[in-house]
């Protein structure tokens, strides 16, 4: 992995980053990278809440807010910044509004290295509008300018379409600050991990590829395309 | 929230009537319905912070319930719900969960706007 100047992650939802790249972050954090986090939301919209429930449709952001500030902290994040928009309004707010949050911290930051998803490709709407937007903001520097953009794709049409992903780190040396971040999302993760231990300890070959390998696409952008 | 007591609900129901109440109303099967299966037909619908003044209001049904409210001009209702809380802001929070406890449905009634 290369030794970055400064990462930004785009993501909506508290989780998102732990599932896709909290490997990755972790060991650019471990290189003494700084990683500055935006998460658009709070994930209000979320669906479990348990049987017997644990939280009500109110209570659940409080819950999730605390529990994106652990997992930041467990991936060692040491810039988090929560952008108080809504679950699932994302595409419908401002195009242009979005797209100047995140030109603005690009000129505030100037990351070497932007991770967002892979606009078409990431199946949420909240997913795809943060992208587009992400994408647009990038495609508004000059081409010399632009810091990398590695894209989270897992749409099942992702491999078809995209191919296979050019960028695939192995995170097994930070492996426990993953599954510490995963942890940490128990509303979202609970009945997940659930098995992982089993799973670590019979050598679980698929879920250690999975759990393991962070898949990336460098994005392509349409002056770039063939 | 605790599974619906009728007549708690039932009471805070009469208790909003005829007055100015912010109302939330929500339906959802998740953004991964159909992803997980291609097959699923996904739909839902989000009101928050509607503002609205009901005459009566019910809640019938054997459990899961069906809430109804008589609007003057119009009508509000769930159905599928078998949870409840009044909270801490006097808020009435009624919720369908499944049986894997993932909201489907939720209604809720505030004298004061959601955030």
């Amino acid at each position: 992995m290369e030794k970055e100047r400064h990462v930004l992650v785009i993501f909506p939802h508290p989780d998102d980053e732990a599932f896709s790249v909290s490997g990755t972050l972790a060991l650019h954090r471990e290189a003494g990278t700084p990683v500055t986090y935006l998460c658009l939301t709070l994930g209000e919209m979320g669906r479990n809440l348990g049987n017997p429930p644990f939280a009500t449709r109110e209570s659940l952001p409080k819950i999730r807010k605390k529990e994106l500030i652990d997992a930041a902290n467990a991936i060692g994040i040491q810039d988090l910044r929560m952008l108080g928009l809504r679950d699932k309004t994302i595409e419908f707010e401002d195009d242009e509004k979005l797209t100047s949050l995140f030109t603005d911290a690009i000129n505030e930051l100037n990351p070497s290295l932007i991770i967002t998803f892979y606009p078409g490709y990431s199946v949420h709407p909240d997913h795809e509008a943060t992208a587009r937007a992400v994408v647009r903001a990038v495609e508004r520097m000059e081409e010399k300018e632009r810091p990398k953009l590695h894209c989270v794709a897992f749409s099942n049409n992702c491999i078809d379409e995209l191919g296979q992903p050019d960028i695939i780190h192995d995170i097994s040396a930070v492996e426990e600050k993953k599954v510490a971040a995963f942890t940490a999302h128990r509303s979202q993760t609970q009945a997940m991990v659930i098995d992982w231990k089993e799973k670590f300890e019979n050598q679980d070959a698929d879920f250690l590829d999975w759990i393991r390998k962070e898949r990336l696409w460098t994005y392509k952008f349409q002056e770039n395309r063939q | 929230m605790k599974p619906i007591d009728r007549t708690e609900v039932q009471n805070a129901i009469d208790s909003f009537a005829g007055q100015d109440v912010y109302l939330h109303l929500e339906t959802t099967n998740g953004a991964y319905a159909t992803h997980v299966d291609e097959a699923f037909f996904s739909a839902g619908a989000y009101i928050r912070n509607a503002f609205i003044q009901y005459e009566h209001g019910k809640i019938v049904g054997d459990g899961p319930y069906r809430v109804g409210l008589k609007l003057n001009i119009g009508w509000v209702y769930a159905e599928g719900v078998n949870h409840f809380e009044m909270d801490e802001q006097g808020r009435l929070l009624l919720a369908g969960l499944d049986f894997s406890g993932k909201l489907a449905v939720s209604m809720q009634l505030s004298p004061t706007p959601f955030e």
